[in-house]
């Protein structure tokens, strides 16, 4: 099925897609079909830039287990920073 | 006799006079024929969807696929498009209709034209099928598993859409349906309370279901396809437009 399960998240930092490095303001993520991942369903990001147009975007589109996996190692990451980093 | 054919991006006028993009695949025999305009699912106006319409024009048919997202996102790249409609909660069931109704008239205005239409659709475009053959006058119309027809819709959920099952007795011509036994969105379930509906308005209607298939399963870039499900369905198909259209 067409989920639509849909987060929107503000975010601020750059993405490269196929023009370029752009900044990136708006993150879209979402559980449904995929483009072009050999999956049913994916958990998708889209990294928007919204002045762009609907090709402002960089996207990714994972398994849910990868997605998970993913998750765990952001936090993970972001955990182990020294504190202070800016 | 030819089986020579077209296949070209167009411009087509749609009901409300908006210019829509489509991708037309079309006979070149000018023995008179019927056209199909196919409706793509949520992914977009894509490739495979336009491999669709070259194979109903191969059989003898006139498509045309109207770019459904191209108010929203014109000369996007149809995944980007679809990205950007999705995140809008889908394009609304007006648009869609006064597209097909556009996309219709093309057809019907083409030299070889026997004056009737059907319409297909897949995922999304199942029910966008079924709303458009509730709303405007046509002669066929199949629905491939698509959703939200029957059911029920939460609140929250964020397609802003509502189930189309009421107006079944305004269904215009026969309707094919072809579903996926192990699909949850349309379930089995799902697909039995439309069978109710239409039989209780004394509609004409064919449904098949495929046991050992889900949503999806004429996909042939998806691991959803099946194959014993997509070539029956594919004969179920033009054994139903070879009769109404």
């Amino acid at each position: 099925m067409c989920t639509y399960i849909t987060e929107k998240v503000a975010i601020s930092g750059s993405a490269k897609g196929t023009s370029g490095w752009m900044s990136v303001s708006d993150c879209s993520v979402y559980l449904d079909h995929p483009q072009h991942a050999p999956f049913g369903h994916t958990l998708n990001i889209d990294f928007l830039a919204p002045e762009l147009g609907p090709s402002g975007r960089v996207a990714v589109e994972l398994s849910q287990e990868s997605a998970r996996a993913l998750v765990k190692a952001v936090q993970a990451v972001l955990d182990a920073a020294p504190p202070g980093l800016e | 006799m030819t089986d020579a054919l077209i296949a070209e991006t167009i411009t087509i006028t749609a009901d409300n006079g908006d210019e829509v993009q489509a991708y037309s695949a079309r006979a070149l025999d000018e023995a008179p024929r019927g056209g199909v305009v196919v409706i793509h699912h949520l992914p977009g106006y894509d490739d495979e969807t336009k491999e669709i319409a070259r194979t109903f024009a191969y059989h003898g048919y006139n498509a045309v696929v109207p770019n459904l997202y191209w108010r929203q996102a014109p000369g996007a790249a149809p995944d980007d498009a679809a990205a950007a409609v999705r995140a809008q909660g889908g394009i609304p069931d007006e648009q869609l209709v006064t597209d097909v109704a556009g996309a219709a008239a093309y057809l019907k205005g083409l030299p070889n034209s026997n004056g009737k239409v059907g319409t297909i659709g897949y995922c999304s475009g199942g029910r966008h099928s079924f709303l458009a053959a509730v709303s405007l006058d046509l002669d066929a119309a199949v629905d491939c598993y698509g959703a939200f027809v029957t059911g029920e819709i939460r609140e929250d959920f964020p397609l802003k859409v509502t189930t189309l099952v009421d107006r079944t007795p305004n269904l215009s011509c026969p309707l094919l349906g072809l579903f996926g036994a192990e699909d949850k969105y349309p379930s089995p379930e799902h697909v039995a309370e439309l069978e109710e509906a239409l039989k209780a308005a004394g509609k004409t209607y064919e449904f098949h279901s495929y046991p050992d298939a889900g949503h999806a399963f004429f996909s042939v870039n998806r691991p959803a396809y099946r194959v014993e499900a997509a070539n029956d369905g594919w004969a179920r198909i033009f054994d139903f437009y070879g009769r109404y259209i």
